[in-house]
């Protein structure tokens, strides 16, 4: 107990103090002050689809541009920035903090507890993510980015357009074309400082869920009995908390180069630019992980309860899932074999890629074994899974043809590399993130999905995304690099990037039937039944929607699958029969959820997290503009809300005081450890 | 379109589709197609992907198939009252879908891992030359003939040719996907790079290979190209004769004038030409390309444009940073007849 944060310790009558803890959980101060994991998780969610929205409308643009050879729909600049902001969006404003809502949504509910270990620490990494990610979104109306020193612009302009003045410089930001002299304005500063403020976000959580993890799991859930979505954010957790500081290290070089002068990475000086590729990859590798182990813990908690089994070979998937964090810190340099690093340190970091094949075969085929001899039913968050399956096997295939390095010379910087990661970030991680979305969108609603539009969005999708990056993997060995706003006819291309453009606009109209799905169905769709989908997993034994503190009376698990062995028995031949008290288990369960024994205690709402986050939207704004008095001013504000709020937090009561304050024995209800 | 005609059109559209699709596979008519392999080392290359590709869609076809079979045979079907058993996993299973993989995955390493140290090193008798990035064009200087030159690789067909490769600015990277994979050009350090093609037919007197740049270095990285040209050995020694001389004599008016706007307008701060400006500036301090045999290459511009083409430096002098997004040569305000005397001294040197 004495890790979390003290909201179940009462009795004293806290002092008043000029610091008062917001009253209300309803309505927009509601939202803004809330603590609660569920709403912090909802929020996440949807911020993370605006940014999704965005990232599909400039990978629009970019497919628009690529076309037809010589084309000039867009400029080089803003070409430039669309792929870089496409790829910047997609990782860290929409897969990072998608994965993050539902870490946050599911965690308290799958390990039976009331909220996750630091409330108001959750809070506050969602409003830094959410205030960095408008910092740098903003860039497109504030960044400026002019020609290198010496160079000039079309029409001898200072800056390019607005659009092209979004930062464009790569989401891989390599030195010294990062540097203020190769990359004049304000845009790279947007993109570096942006990118410091949310991976600070990321960081804040991954401590906050490993805690969470290792302490508020309910009485009996042993580390072997809780569900695979647990064990993979345990272990995302863990590969945020080692590898963002290196990216925190290394952006904050490239900010240091660009605004103080130092030389880390500026060779004309006597710095290194491949130091700044070490660093970025030694960071990346693990980020590639970061955005596809979530997914696979959706999929893992999926594919059984639509199969009617329980996950084939259930530990050899989490050790897997570890092994592969862990092998994912050893393989940076395969990012690199272009790079003239010796040749041993190639057939090194090349064999050791191989070996990630490994435990990611091993979980395909146990995914394989879970729906064999099973009972499967096609439901759309089962399709999304099936799908992340198929397609996850071919981005694993062309991921082993790059682990060959000599192949790899051929492919890397072409449009082989951009097939091969979007079948794993979009045909795995996006799908498995849908096929989330699908699944507990009666848990977040209370209501049901349209089937019909979640098949047809499905199927679009799926055909959508193959036709859209199958064909780059042709593309890139016939010779189209990536990154280049133009290509010419000679290059005989001309075929698959019409396909491939055609492919986009697929995608987009299916992700719009899953946007009216979504708003339909959460305010006309049918009610939904207690338990709707027959599952395993101990989140679906609360009412649907959650109550506000999720548990009436915090369960005492016996094994994995607990509501599934709560409602089934085995026969002789092991398969599952119906309890006879089927119906009267999941009776009493609605029941007993709605309606606590006694008051529960929840974390109070608080203004400060919140305001830490705005504090440091300021900061970053001010260091941008820090040679004017202007970024002074703002670095001024930035501050004294930022330490404003830490005192108040330190200071502001645990609670207010209220009429129901002398239920001593809550403590022993609510206390779950 | 009825329900009846759109559900035979739906099937016919796809077949189409494939079909056209297979079609395209097979075409070999990029200038960039790594498929499309022209000389030893990228044959090679080439013959790994292929032996991987085959092992991996045979991968591919056993794991989709096995899925496709699994959801078909154990879809639930209606009225089927029966659970399925609930068995939760085999040690047995678990330890032959890790050993086979890692077989595989030994099968791949040894080639890999060979080639890896094959194509690192070059050999003795190796032809040398200097490669340097520059945003938005490679300078190559061949150290035994003392030649500079741009944008176009001469190399003698049926050698190994080692380039050692550096950065005046930015990273850039040297693609000739028909004669080997990449490498970087790094600022501040030598990286090397082994380019060989396959010797010339008989009667053929040369052969052009595209190059482009495949790092991101800025602005116009998509008009940052090369191309590589292999020729008979004497083509070769014909070659490396004409670049060591000094650039020709201008000879008609027009030519004359030019020569002149050489000077007057700037040119001759970034650009040496030989016997006109060397004595002032030389390749080591310049910013642009050398121009003393310009009109020897066939293209210019990171080789994206073509000098066959009449109108193309003529629309290149006009206004560079609108064909090259924040080029170092700026739009010099140069007249119509300015632009032409230009055009036809630059043509001049041969």
């Amino acid at each position: 107990m004495a890790t979390t944060e003290a909201p179940r310790t009462r009795g004293t009558t806290p002092a008043p103090t000029i610091f008062r803890r917001p009253a209300s959980t309803e309505g927009f101060w509601g939202w803004v002050t809330t603590t609660d994991h569920k709403k912090i998780g909802i929020m996440y969610g949807y911020t993370a689809f605006v940014f999704f929205i965005i990232g599909g409308i400039e990978a629009l643009l970019l497919r628009v541009q690529l076309a037809v050879p010589d084309n000039d729909f867009l400029s080089a600049a803003e070409y430039n920035a669309m792929f870089t902001m496409h790829a910047t969006t997609m990782i860290f404003l929409f897969v990072m903090p998608m994965a993050a809502a539902f870490f946050n949504y599911l965690l308290p509910l799958m390990l039976g507890a009331r909220d996750v270990a630091f409330p108001r620490m959750n809070a506050v990494s969602f409003w830094i993510f959410l205030f960095g990610s408008i910092f740098l979104t903003s860039s497109f109306f504030f960044a400026t980015s002019g020609p290198p020193v010496g160079g000039s612009l079309p029409g001898g302009a200072e800056f390019a357009s607005r659009l092209g003045s979004g930062p464009n410089g790569g989401w891989f930001g390599y030195a010294p074309n990062s540097l203020e002299r190769f990359s004049t304005g304000t845009a790279l500063d947007y993109w570096s400082i942006g990118l410091q403020v949310v991976g600070v976000s990321s960081l804040i959580s991954a401590v906050n869920f490993i805690v969470t993890i290792l302490n508020l799991r309910a009485p009996g859930m042993t580390l072997l009995r809780m569900p695979v979505f647990v064990w993979m954010t345990f272990v995302v957790a863990f590969l945020l908390l080692f590898s963002l500081p290196i990216i925190a290290v290394a952006l904050f070089m490239i900010m240091f180069d660009r605004q103080f002068g130092t030389i880390f990475f500026d060779a004309a000086a006597g710095g290194d630019p491949v130091l700044w590729q070490h660093l970025f990859w030694l960071f990346g590798h693990p980020e590639v992980y970061i955005l596809i182990l979530p997914a696979m813990g959706l999929v893992s908690e999926v594919l059984p309860t639509f199969s009617r089994k329980p996950l084939f070979g259930y530990a050899a998937v989490v050790f897997a899932g570890a092994a592969i964090g862990f092998l994912g810190f050893g393989v940076w340099a395969h990012h690199m074999f272009a790079s003239g690093i010796t040749p041993v340190a190639q057939a090194a970091f090349g064999l050791a890629t191989m070996t990630i094949a490994v435990p990611t075969g091993i979980k395909i085929f146990n995914w394989l074994g879970t729906m064999w001899g099973g009972k499967i039913r096609f439901s759309t968050p089962m399709l999304f899974a099936i799908g992340f399956v198929s397609l996850f096997v071919i981005g694993g295939l062309s991921g082993v043809t790059h682990s060959v390095v000599p192949s790899n010379w051929q492919q890397t910087d072409t449009y082989y590399i951009v097939g091969h990661f979007h079948y794993v970030l979009f045909g795995g991680a996006v799908f498995g993130l849908f096929a989330g979305l699908y699944y507990y969108f009666p848990m977040l609603t209370g209501r049901m999905f349209s089937e019909k539009l979640g098949k047809l969005h499905f199927w679009l999708m799926f055909i959508g995304m193959n036709l859209t990056f199958g064909p780059m993997h042709w593309l890139g060995m016939q010779g189209m690099p990536r990154r280049t706003w133009v290509w010419y006819a000679e290059q005989g291309l001309a075929f698959w990037n019409s396909v491939v453009t055609v492919g986009a606009f697929v995608i987009a109209a299916s992700v719009a039937v899953f946007m009216v799905n979504w708003v339909v169905s959460k305010r006309r769709g049918p009610r939904t039944p207690f338990d709707p989908w027959d599952a395993r997993t101990l989140e679906w034994m609360i009412p649907l929607p959650p109550p506000v503190y999720n548990w009436a009376k915090i369960p005492t698990v016996h094994t994995l699958d607990e509501f599934w062995h709560r409602k089934y028995d085995e026969d002789d031949d092991g398969r599952a029969v119906r309890r006879p008290d089927h119906h009267e288990v999941l009776v009493a369960l609605e029941y007993e959820g709605r309606n606590p024994e006694a008051e529960i205690e929840l974390p109070s709402p608080s203004y400060f997290p919140a305001l830490v986050g705005l504090g440091i939207m300021f900061l970053a704004y001010g260091v941008i503009y820090l040679d004017s008095g202007f970024g002074f001013a703002l670095v001024a504000i930035g501050a004294v809300a930022i330490l404003g709020s830490f005192v108040g937090w330190s200071v502001e009561p645990v609670e207010e005081p209220h009429a129901h304050h002398d239920d001593h024995e809550l403590l022993e209800s609510g206390d779950h450890v | 379109v009825n329900r009846r005609t759109r559900a035979r059109l739906l099937p016919l559209l796809g077949l189409a589709f494939v079909l056209s699709s297979c079609a395209q596979v097979g075409v070999r008519d990029g200038v960039l197609d790594s498929f499309d392999a022209r000389g030893p080392i990228a044959e090679d290359l080439a013959g790994l992907f292929w032996l991987v590709f085959w092992i991996a869609t045979a991968v591919f076809v056993l794991v989709q198939g096995g899925l496709l079979y699994t959801l078909f045979r154990f879809r639930e079907k209606r009225d089927d009252p029966a659970e399925p058993k609930q068995f939760e996993g085999s040690p047995v299973l678990e330890v032959i879908w890790t050993v086979i993989p890692v077989v595989i995955l030994a099968a791949i390493a040894v080639p890999t891992v060979e080639r890896v140290f094959k194509y690192t090193e070059c050999a003795p008798d190796a032809m040398h030359v200097n490669v340097i990035g520059h945003q938005w064009w490679f300078e190559y200087y061949y150290p035994d003939h003392d030649i500079w030159t741009a944008n176009e690789l001469v190399i003698p067909a049926g050698r190994e040719v080692c380039l050692t490769m550096t950065s005046g600015d930015v990273i850039h990277n040297y693609w000739a996907p028909k004669l080997n994979g990449k490498r970087y050009l790094i600022p501040g350090e030598d990286t090397l790079l082994l380019l060989e093609s396959f010797p010339l037919a008989e009667g053929v007197a040369s052969e052009e290979f595209h190059v482009h740049c495949a790092e991101f270095c800025g602005l116009s990285h998509a008009r940052m190209r090369a191309r590589v040209i292999a020729v008979t050995d004497a083509g070769f020694a014909d070659w490396v004769v004409g670049q060591q001389t000094d650039a020709v004599e201008p000879s008609t008016d027009l030519e004359v004038e030019g020569l002149a706007l050489f000077g007057e307008k700037g040119c001759s701060a970034c650009h040496v030409i030989r016997g006109v400006n060397d004595d002032v500036v030389d390749n080591t301090v310049v910013i642009g390309p050398e121009l003393t045999h310009f009109a020897s290459r066939g293209s210019f511009a990171g080789s994206t444009l073509e000098l066959s083409d009449p109108d193309a430096l003529r629309m290149w002098l006009a206004d560079p940073p609108t064909w090259k997004p924040g080029s170092f040569m700026p739009n010099l305000g140069l007249t119509a007849d300015e632009i032409d005397a230009l055009d036809a001294y630059l043509r001049s040197l041969r």
